[in-house]
């Protein structure tokens, strides 16, 4: 029992940074319908970022704060310079740009800081918890926290705020939003600058464990994409319960099926959410789009 | 001088032009309608007033020139656009699409008082108050539509064939409901319609629109008494 507990807590955590990378997809694409493929590249700068910050001898938590704030203003930057032009174009004209935008983040990051590893300092401080025979890291419990502190952040915005009110509205229906004075395009662009945010918020805490280097998110990004699809690409709470899910289910089948071991591991979770999705394509929190007539 | 004053007013979609220069006022106080048979260019005229589309002309709202500003600056004058198919926010329920009619708005007080007066206006939505939009029926929809434009105590009602897909007696509720508005409210209206007798029995003044052109206009009891108009356009 102590392996399987361990195996779930190790699941948690890094389930937790899917989860936020997925938030983060969810809010794009439930506000404009666009798949951000460049979301774990963008998150994977703002993590080299909050490095900069602390290499330049701010404190960890004051370097982490400013790079997610400084996220917030790129990622509304992005959206209107890159984004924008093309949102009205067809899928394929806005896959090719976010894959642009991947493929120049990337090697951006890479000409900044280089290709090789760097350790990311420790947010949480080392040791863990112990119940019984299991241990609960400090890393854990905190970036499971910073998840469900983002998750209730989101909900309280979108639930009990103008901001959040204008962006669901946005989310449903453009027009009915510019018929009541929404300023349509601004409220999408905060959008933006908030799911970056997210996004950087998933990289920075995963940098201490995945350690920092250009390609850092791109397994995140594939589980994260995952777990938007698995979860309803248009339910946040989806968003989140999918990447907890994947994160666990992934550490069970390394830990417990002999021939998976770590290398397969990856594979059981999206075998698992495409027979899923063959029979809820919807996802699971997902609304099913009936078209009226 | 008129509250809406449109001058020789142009608009269409990419290269199709719909309408050819049309020219109208609407008084304060007053409900005008625009009749017209299907693609005449109602509904174009009205996506013209709110910015939807692209226009030229001259639409002064209480004399300030409306044509080049963005829907969310004209409506922000206090536009209120029913457009054709509700115009209510599906997902969400009957409460948060009457606090969307009021984003404009900063006055908690008023806000309050006013969906108090919606719920009164429209007892069916008070019963429905968590019931998202998408779920009311039909008439229920176009009454919230309503509802969620009086909100922004708007200078000046826009609406969209508001007959639309109703059943006659839900019509004519829905048409009472409008005078009602007007006399008690005083709210300004502007109403395209497809069903020329009920639309005149509540306007003051009525226009009628032919393939993107105005072709009559006058008193709705003069348009209404005019034989010639009513066999050539009205169908009645």
């Amino acid at each position: 029992m102590t392996k399987f507990f361990q195996l779930v807590i190790a699941g948690i955590e890094i389930g937790s940074i899917y989860a936020l990378v997925a938030l983060a997809i969810v809010i794009i694409y439930a506000s404009t319908g666009l798949k951000n493929l460049a979301q774990g590249e963008m998150a994977m700068f703002s993590a080299f970022i909050a490095y900069q910050f602390h290499a330049w001898g701010l404190g960890i938590w004051l370097a982490l704060i400013l790079a997610i704030l400084t996220t917030f203003v790129l990622g509304m930057g992005v959206q209107q310079v890159v984004l924008k032009p093309v949102q009205d174009s067809s899928l394929l004209t806005v896959v090719i740009v976010t894959l642009g935008l991947f493929l120049g983040l990337n090697s951006v990051a890479g000409f900044i800081w280089g290709y090789m590893m760097l350790a990311f300092p420790a947010i949480f401080p080392e040791g863990a918890l112990e119940i019984g025979s299991v241990d609960i890291s400090y890393a854990a419990i905190g970036v499971f926290a910073v998840l469900l502190a983002c998750a209730g952040a989101l909900f309280a915005l979108f639930q009990f705020t103008k901001i959040g009110l204008a962006m669901r509205a946005v989310a449903y229906n453009k027009e009915t939003s510019m018929l009541v004075g929404v300023q349509v395009n601004r409220v999408i662009m905060v959008g933006f600058g908030l799911a970056a945010s997210l996004g950087a918020v998933g990289g920075i805490f995963a940098a201490p464990k995945l350690f920092l280097d250009p390609f850092m998110m791109l397994t995140v990004l594939i589980y994260a994409l995952a777990s938007a699809a698995f979860g309803g690409l248009d339910s946040p709470l989806g968003a989140v319960i999918a990447g907890l899910f994947i994160g666990i289910i992934e550490n069970l089948a390394g830990g417990y099926i002999g021939f998976i071991g770590s290398d397969l591991k990856i594979v059981v979770p999206l075998v698992i959410i495409l027979g899923t999705l063959l029979f809820r394509p919807q996802g699971l929190l997902g609304r099913k789009y009936i078209p009226r007539v | 001088m008129s509250l809406l004053e449109v001058n020789n007013l142009v608009a269409g979609y990419g290269m199709v032009q719909v309408l050819n220069g049309i020219s109208l006022s609407v008084e304060d106080g007053e409900v005008a309608v625009v009749l017209g048979a299907n693609g005449a260019g109602k509904t174009t005229t009205l996506r013209a007033l709110t910015g939807m589309i692209k226009t030229s002309g001259s639409v002064l709202f209480e004399g300030e020139e409306m044509v080049g500003k963005k829907t969310d600056q004209i409506v922000r004058r206090r536009i209120a656009h029913v457009p054709q198919g509700r115009g209510t926010v599906a997902q969400m329920d009957v409460d948060e699409n009457l606090d969307l009619g009021a984003y404009i708005r900063t006055d908690k007080a008023g806000i309050a008082a006013d969906r108090q007066k919606m719920f009164e206006l429209f007892p069916r939505l008070a019963e429905r108050r968590k019931q998202s939009a998408g779920s009311l029926s039909g008439g229920e929809q176009q009454m919230l539509a309503i509802a969620r434009a009086l909100m922004m105590s708007p200078r000046l009602l826009l609406l969209d064939e508001p007959s639309l897909g109703l059943a006659p007696l839900i019509i004519r509720s829905v048409f009472d409901t409008l005078r009602q508005i007007n006399t008690e409210f005083g709210t300004t209206m502007l109403v395209v319609e497809q069903n020329a007798n009920l639309a005149l029995s509540i306007a003051k003044t009525a226009f009628v629109l032919e393939t993107g052109d105005i072709v009559a206009g006058g008193s709705a009891e003069q348009i209404a008494a005019d034989d010639t108009i009513r066999k050539a356009y009205l169908g009645i």
